[in-house]
């Protein structure tokens, strides 16, 4: 809120960097840096982020792909959900929170001057940790509040893209019968699939999912997993986890973040069996983390 | 030494089982005590109020002092006129106030207006009553039934403040989230998913401004001021039940005391029945 117009990266923050001489080793691997503009969907550069005085998140430089999954990875605290919240500009909703750095979605800096959040939220959706449905909502307003909140009142527009969405969620079938009954009646599993439809309807480029599946249990993880394979077809997913298993089985790209630091960024594969870093490679055997 | 130590055991098992009896015992005696005088109150009143209560207690205007017979209708609906009129202007306020004081606590004016409420639901009545006066009523040059809205205004704006930002307090920050992460500017937030996640809460806060002010003569006594005729001029003095309760129980007659009674009972119903009314309106609808 307090970062309309952001500067861009300053200098002071690179220089004051606490442990200079570990900086070779936490610097992240650089990926390929041949990715053809139309396959580059989000490009952060020199990202810290703060809440007050404290920097959660120090100095990321990270390519995510069109139409790929890419899971953040790391041990609890390790900045990947702050980092994420950044990349939709929901940081700075937080009292105190603050943003330094580019994010740049299709080649236009999210953080630049003139930027409304609001379209940045638009065209970067969000599922969040814990299945946040609205309580005075049916399951039809629920999915549609995109749009009936933002005042739209074409019903036929609605009703279209309400059952698009839901069917995109592959929740269409459990609650087609039921549109009208309360967001809440559904189950945990529901309700998160429920989440995904909402923010899917208002058609995003990029979806965001901060840990989708912590609070289920595993078949209704497993449906979810399932359906982020379907999803990728259409929109580029980025996805914290701290389930490692869960980001090998999902992602095309991990990134390991460890105490606000990207540590190493890479395939998942690649990530998984040949870890270039130490750091990385101990998290991922469950040495720690 | 076994036995000895047994008895002992006994002995504190005994004085623990008693302490906890007599803690009881007082606890439900408090609670009696409490519900006790509430039936006292309903009961005095009833008994004293139901008798005197006719079609023509409810339907007619007041009669001079002496003549038999005569109501209160003028004053029933000067007073639901006066308090309608004070809730629409204090639910705005209110609610405006309560939704800043929460979506803006950066701001730390925030906690100084939601003091500020604090102290003021504080304020005795006649003071409210006495500032409304030199508030409105000096400059209009006359008292009014606006004036004594205005006065209620001031006692349901705090209560409604208060209770409203306790009701947004408690709607989950995530919901929040999820709306600005549709990309939903802030204030159709507040609109859109705020309010009606709190509308329980916001109507019972309503309710509860309405029923307190319902029952206050003292801030009328400089505004409203009361009036022994058919009016429903808010312009011009107005007859309220409360005043009228103050002015017929400290009058000299025997039959105005019954109807002071009966007016007692009579507002005592109105908000009884509002009550009971907003709960089943409440519990009819769904969502928690």
């Amino acid at each position: 809120m307090n970062n309309g117009g952001l500067q861009m990266k300053d200098e002071r923050f690179v220089s004051d960097r606490e442990n200079p001489e570990n900086d070779d080793k936490s610097r992240p691997s650089k990926p390929e840096p041949s990715i053809a503009p139309e396959q580059l969907r989000l490009k952060v550069e020199g990202l810290n982020v703060y809440y007050g005085d404290f920097r959660a998140v120090t100095d990321i430089d990270l390519q995510i792909r069109t139409n790929k999954v890419t899971a953040l990875i790391g041990p609890s605290g390790c900045g990947k959900s702050t980092f994420i919240r950044c990349l939709n500009r929901m940081h700075e909703v937080t009292p105190g929170g603050r943003v330094e750095g580019r994010v740049l979605l299709d080649g236009q800096d999210l953080y630049g001057p003139g930027v409304d959040p609001v379209d940045v939220r638009r065209r970067v959706g969000m599922v969040f940790q814990k299945p946040n449905v609205f309580p005075s909502m049916s399951i039809q307003d629920n999915v549609a509040s995109g749009y009936k909140l933002n005042g739209v009142r074409d019903h036929k527009l609605i009703v279209e893209k309400v059952q698009k969405s839901l069917k995109g969620a592959a929740l269409w079938d459990e609650v087609k019968d039921k549109l009208q009954q309360p967001g809440t009646s559904l189950s945990g599993g529901q309700q998160q699939r429920l989440c995904i439809a909402r923010a899917l309807a208002v058609d995003p480029e990029v979806l965001l999912m901060d840990e989708p599946c912590s609070a289920l249990d595993p078949i209704a993880t497993a449906k979810i997993e399932e359906l982020i394979h379907e999803l990728k077809d259409s929109v580029t997913i980025v996805i914290v986890t701290h389930n490692m298993q869960q980001a090998a089985r999902v992602s095309d790209y991990t990134a390991f973040f460890y105490v606000g630091e990207l540590v190493e960024f890479g395939e998942t594969g690649t990530l998984f069996t040949t870890p270039q870093k130490r750091q990385t490679e101990d998290y991922i055997t469950g040495r720690f983390g | 030494m076994v036995t000895q130590r047994n008895a002992a055991e006994r002995r504190h098992y005994q004085f623990r089982r008693a302490t906890e009896q007599l803690a009881g015992v007082g606890m439900v005696l408090c609670a009696a005590v409490t519900v006790f005088f509430l039936l006292m109150i309903l009961g005095y009143v009833v008994y004293h109020g139901a008798s005197a209560i006719d079609w023509q207690f409810l339907t007619a205007l007041p009669l001079p002092p002496g003549e038999p017979g005569g109501g209160i209708a003028n004053a029933l609906v000067g007073s639901v006129l006066v308090v309608a009129c004070a809730i629409l202007i204090a639910m705005p306020v209110g609610l405006g106030a309560a939704i800043f004081v929460n979506e803006f606590p950066s701001a730390r004016l925030g906690r100084v207006v939601r003091f500020m409420a604090e102290v003021l639901t504080g304020v005795p009545s006649i003071v409210v009553g006495l500032f409304a006066y030199a508030l409105v009523v000096r400059p209009m040059g006359s008292f009014s039934g606006l004036s004594g809205s205005i006065a209620y205004a001031f006692i349901m704006v705090p209560i409604i403040l208060i209770t409203s930002h306790e009701a947004f307090r408690l709607v989950p920050p995530s919901l929040r989230e999820a709306s600005l992460a549709l990309g939903v500017p802030k204030w159709r937030t507040i609109l859109g998913v705020v309010l009606p996640v709190s509308r329980k809460a916001l109507l019972t806060g309503a309710v509860l401004a309405f029923s307190r002010a319902l029952g206050e003569a003292a801030p009328m006594l400089f505004t409203a001021f009361g009036n022994p005729f058919w009016n429903l001029n808010l312009g011009k003095p107005i007859a309220t039940v409360p005043m009228l309760i103050y002015t017929y129980a400290t009058g000299p007659y025997d039959d105005w005391h019954r109807k002071a009674w009966a007016a007692s009972f009579v507002l005592m119903i109105v908000v009884l029945v509002t009550s009971v009314m907003t709960r089943a309106f409440l519990r009819g609808q769904s969502d928690e």
